[in-house]
């Protein structure tokens, strides 16, 4: 593991901002901290900086204990959420600004910049103060500024938060291809699961401090170990009396499950052929125009699901009854989350074979 | 644009009160002092007495103006960058000359540093020491001092705001890359304070020039330890004709210092709100 933090522990006050965290990163890997506002996520970000110290517990970059290492020798780059920009130099004072402490040569400091000006996309802005850049264009020179003294680790914290959504869409894109050109093994914070899951090759999930579960984005996706991963992962509805629809029966101890709109399909009435035994009745409760889709919510006994609605189908209305065919679950009880299949499926499956 | 009568009447109170109570006595500061001609006048202005008193309150003012920017500046940059206990009660503190009246400052420095007070003994000590025959009260020190009190809070005061709105980041990405703590003053904090210091420093500048209950209390010799606006109540008091009319003649060069210190301000004041907009 190239960047790793083992039975990290830090408390503000009475309060636990981390407990207990470990997780490690390869080199060269994009890992994201995802979890909600309060989580802790920012906080392991400033302890890995440097920027606040652990109460317990070691950080390593590389093989080395980095804790007792102050901030500035870690070879550490770090973007700030509004990207602190020292608005009174110009785009290539900013990011020169890191070599000129390092006392580098002046011929040396104009290339690097020139070459990263070049990298990011800024030519022809050199001149410019921040406060004549966009929010995307900020976020270049930040990201340069934090590249120039080829720190061997890029730390970068809610990099898209203050970028409006049109163009955020363009620079997650942008920053994953660079991060992943320059090599360099890099850390964001995000409290935005689709940003995670789109740009990140390894996701960290935090909540209340601790560390929920770390993977590949597919596989966290894909098998949620933890009921709050179930969750917050996806667009999920929770449900308690599970075990009332079709195919699934309750797991002992496990009292709620999770459903989320790709486990469902929608049907109008008299259209679903197979596995009719597997599925449900259902009353549309609501219908929302989502541009490509129609976002459904049906009523199932008393169950309320959203599933997602082709446009290329046959229209569906408020209160019609429609057959709902639900494929898996996510049941989960305290501590642990349980995949389950629509058992009729399986069964009726023998039938048409 | 059509105004309503409330408005009209307001704007006119306000005109006719600033005529009445900043102008016109202004003006007539000028025009008395020039009653006797302007050969008079240059007469008025070369005297010993006055050219002391020019020295003396050019002195203060720059020695106030050097040590309140230090520690305004000292002062300011720990109140907002760092959290302690006690932190409030500083702030408060600091603006104590705004709130007590000079006298009491010039005589609270009598009661410290004169032939009774509890630090006197001190100074002697340290003048047979150094061989010197350094005095305080009563003595151009005293009037230095007694400046630097009044003058204190206005840098301080006038940083504040910036250093606060800005927040720590730039300095905290800076602390990251390495910048030691002058570099990051002289190239980070600096450049984001520089009008509001430089405000503050006229502010400072123009109460320096015209103070005179502190000074009063500490300054006793005419000539010798009498500032501007000690001369011209010197002056003004003796009672005879010619020098009433050379008291005003002294007054109109404290007039126009502070009208020269207010345009600078206006100018920067300009200057600055224009840098804001960029």
């Amino acid at each position: 593991m190239y960047v790793e933090m083992k039975h990290i522990t830090k408390q503000y006050g009475g309060f636990t901002a981390s407990d207990d965290v470990s997780f490690g990163i390869e080199k060269g890997k994009l890992a994201a901290l995802l979890g909600p506002s309060g989580s802790g996520k920012t906080t392991i970000l400033r302890m890995l900086a440097g920027l606040e110290v652990p109460n317990s517990g070691d950080i390593f970059i590389a093989g080395r204990r980095i804790n007792t290492i102050p901030a500035a020798r870690r070879g550490i780059g770090f973007v700030f959420q509004n990207y602190a920009l020292f608005r009174y130099m110009t785009v290539f004072e900013n990011i020169a600004f890191g070599l000129e402490i390092q006392k580098k040569k002046k011929s040396e400091i104009e290339k690097r910049v020139t070459d990263l000006i070049g990298l990011t996309g800024l030519s022809g802005l050199e001149k410019r103060y921040p406060n004549q850049l966009s929010g995307g264009q900020r976020q270049r020179v930040a990201f340069a500024r934090a590249l120039a003294p080829n720190p061997q680790v890029l730390l970068l914290d809610e990099p898209f938060a203050a970028i409006d959504a049109k163009v955020r869409q363009e620079l997650r894109n942008w920053l994953k291809d660079t991060i992943h050109r320059v090599g360099i093994t890099s850390i964001f914070v995000t409290h935005d699961q689709e940003e995670a899951v789109e740009v990140a090759d390894e996701i960290i999930i935090t909540n209340h401090g601790r560390i929920e579960q770390s993977g590949p984005p597919a596989a966290i996706y894909k098998k949620p170990e933890t009921p709050f991963v179930a969750q917050f992962i996806g667009d999920s509805a929770v449900v308690s009396n599970y075990e009332c629809l079709n195919g699934f029966d309750s797991i002992k101890g496990a009292g709620k499950a999770v459903i989320r709109p790709e486990f469902v399909k929608v049907y109008k009435q008299g259209a679903l052929h197979r596995y009719i035994s597997a599925a449900e009745e259902g009353r549309v409760e609501s219908v929302v125009f989502r541009g490509n889709h129609l976002d459904l919510t049906v009523a199932v006994k008393d169950v309320s699901i959203h599933a997602e609605y082709s446009m290329e189908e046959a229209p569906v209305a408020v209160g019609e009854n429609v057959t709902v065919l639900i494929y898996r679950l996510y049941v989960f009880d305290e501590n642990r989350t349980y995949l389950t299949e629509n058992k009729a499926m399986k069964d009726t499956n023998l039938f048409y074979i | 644009m059509k105004r309503n009568k409330t408005e009209m009447a307001l704007i006119a109170v306000s005109m006719v009160f600033i005529v009445v109570m900043l102008i016109i006595p202004l003006i007539s500061v000028i025009v008395n002092s020039l009653r006797e001609g302007l050969s008079f006048y240059a007469a008025a202005l070369t005297t010993d007495y006055v050219i002391s008193a020019l020295q003396i309150t050019l002195l203060a003012a720059v020695i106030a103006l050097a040590v309140n920017t230090f520690f305004g500046l000292l002062a300011a940059w720990t109140v907002t960058k760092f959290e302690f206990r006690g932190k409030h009660i500083l702030t408060t503190l600091i603006d104590i000359p705004f709130s007590i009246s000079p006298v009491i400052a010039g005589l609270a420095f009598i009661m410290t540093f004169g032939r009774m007070g509890w630090a006197s003994e001190y100074v002697t000590a340290l003048n047979s020491i150094l061989g010197t025959d350094l005095q305080i009260v009563f003595a151009v020190p005293g009037v230095v001092l007694a400046t630097i009190f009044v003058t204190f809070p206005f840098v301080f005061r006038e940083i504040i705001p910036v250093l606060n709105a800005r927040g720590n980041d730039e300095e905290e990405a800076a602390a990251l890359m390495g910048a030691g703590g002058l570099t990051i003053f002289f190239r980070i904090t600096l450049p984001q304070i520089r009008w509001a210091l430089l405000y503050g420093v006229i502010l400072c500048t123009a109460r320096a020039l015209g103070e005179f209950g502190a000074v009063s209390a500490l300054s006793k010799a005419r000539g010798a330890t009498f500032t501007l606006p000690l001369e011209i109540d010197a002056l003004y008091m003796s009672g005879q004709s010619d020098s009433i009319t050379a008291a005003f003649a002294v007054s109109s060069l404290l007039v126009l210092l502070a009208v020269g210190v207010l345009l600078l301000r206006s100018f920067i004041e300009y200057k600055s709100e224009r840098k804001r907009a960029l």
